[in-house]
């Protein structure tokens, strides 16, 4: 408890070493929801990442006065709040995307992710360091979201951000932009990572 | 765990660390915030997420009446094209049937209506545009404004070629949707997207009922024109 990460560690932890997705397992419902497009996967990691920091600054702000008991209200509460404004400004400036992502967006409410990082880093750490911290964990977030996505648009319509890049004898693989696509790639490549970081963490001598 | 949490603070002792409001202040505060903050939001940006929905079927109005090419090109430029908003009532047994509907002009000629309609669809609720002449007699062309079907199979009526086989049929007899290739030379026959009859037959559905909903009833009698400057 003494020894809390330092601002750097924060930061790159969120990008792999602690990824969101692929080593926490949360924030999963965007993560099979919205990965069926590059596009979407973009938008939905984007207001994520602002969510994510715009709380992580105000807990980290409050942090002094915050009751242990009534945190977690004050965590909803900003979440909500911030989640709210993303999703009015997605409707007023991109409202073909707010229209694809439908629910999710007002989702992000629920997003454990987030929650996680107030209660983690933010009400414990300075504003900084719980920015940095926003900051790698919506990047790692980022990754986790545009990897799956890529892979299913790629064999499920032959594209790449809307952009055709198979040829188009290509037979596009529906079930990928279908959700058992998202299972199936999700399950595959949290293996990759799971493999990647047993054999490092084997070649270290010690396991974690 | 949780007493480490507030290590910075020092709370004041006494009386007062009881009370509701000395434990609830900073929830009822940041509260305050941001309600206000939402307000604004609201303020500012409603304005122009109602007209981005508006926007989103007026931009279509054009092509269901005069067709993808012309419609776009031409007409959005035109000065004597009119686009009227407005709302139709069908009296039926039991119930009236409201819809919201479009009247398209050209130098004071009506040339056709816009109407908004929906229904079930094999994964949720269906809402289509569907351009008529002005008698209803002809379908102009349809639109999917919104769907749910299953991606990759359902979602497929979106994709013009499929909506395109609904320009030019009558509106009687009641348009028939046919399984299978080759089965489609029929005049007034639809040809259903593979593995997706379910969401074929519920456009076509919802497209037969809107038609005999709206048939005869296009008359001053029934539709309310809103009054809107261009």
């Amino acid at each position: 408890m003494a020894n809390l990460p330092t601002t750097t560690e924060r930061f790159i932890q969120g990008i792999l070493p602690e990824n969101p997705v692929y080593r926490q397992l949360l924030g999963l419902c965007p993560t099979l929801a919205v990965t069926n497009g590059l596009q979407p996967a973009l938008t939905m990691a984007a207001a994520v990442g602002l969510v994510l920091l715009s709380a992580n600054i105000i807990v980290s702000l409050i942090r002094n006065l915050l009751k242990p008991h009534l945190r977690i209200v004050v965590f909803t509460l900003t979440i909500a709040t911030f989640v709210t404004i993303v999703d009015r400004l997605l409707a007023a400036y991109m409202y073909p995307m707010s229209k694809t992502l439908g629910p999710y967006i007002p989702l992000i409410i629920v997003n454990c992710i987030i929650i996680c990082r107030c209660e983690v880093c933010a009400s414990k750490q300075s504003v900084v360091t719980a920015a940095a911290d926003a900051v790698g964990q919506a990047l790692g977030f980022g990754l986790a979201l545009c990897s799956i996505a890529a892979i299913r648009e790629l064999l499920g319509a032959g594209m790449l951000a809307g952009i055709p890049v198979m040829p188009s004898a290509w037979p596009a693989w529906v079930i990928m932009v279908l959700p058992p696509g998202a299972f199936l790639t999700f399950g595959l490549l949290m293996a990759l990572v799971n493999w990647v970081g047993a054999a490092r963490s084997n070649n270290a001598g010690k396991g974690d | 765990m949780e007493p480490t949490l507030s290590n910075g603070s020092t709370a004041p002792v006494g009386g007062l660390k009881n009370s509701n409001l000395a434990q609830a202040w900073l929830v009822l505060l940041l509260a305050l915030c941001f309600g206000g903050a939402l307000a604004a939001v609201q303020v500012n940006l409603s304005s122009v997420i109602a007209s981005n929905k508006l926007n989103e079927t007026l931009k279509k109005v054009p092509e269901l009446v005069w067709g993808a090419q012309t419609g776009d090109m031409k007409v959005s430029a035109d000065p004597s094209v009119v686009i009227s908003p407005g709302t139709l009532t069908v009296p039926k047994t039991g119930k009236t049937s409201v819809y919201s509907l479009y009247r398209v002009s050209r130098d004071d000629r009506l040339v056709g209506w816009v109407v908004k309609a929906g229904g079930q669809g094999y994964a949720g609720k269906i809402e289509l545009l569907l351009g008529l002449d002005p008698d209803a007699q002809k379908i102009l062309g349809l639109f999917v404004l919104e769907q749910k079907e299953t991606p990759g199979l359902g979602n497929k009526i979106t994709v013009a070629d499929w909506r395109n086989q609904f320009i030019g049929k009558k509106s009687q007899p009641p348009l028939q949707v046919v399984k299978g290739k080759g089965g489609g030379a029929g005049v007034q026959t639809i040809d259903a997207v593979t593995g997706a009859t379910i969401s074929s037959r519920a456009v076509t559905g919802i497209v037969n009922r809107t038609i005999g909903d709206v048939q005869g009833k296009l008359t001053p009698e029934f539709i309310h024109i809103l009054e809107r400057q261009p």
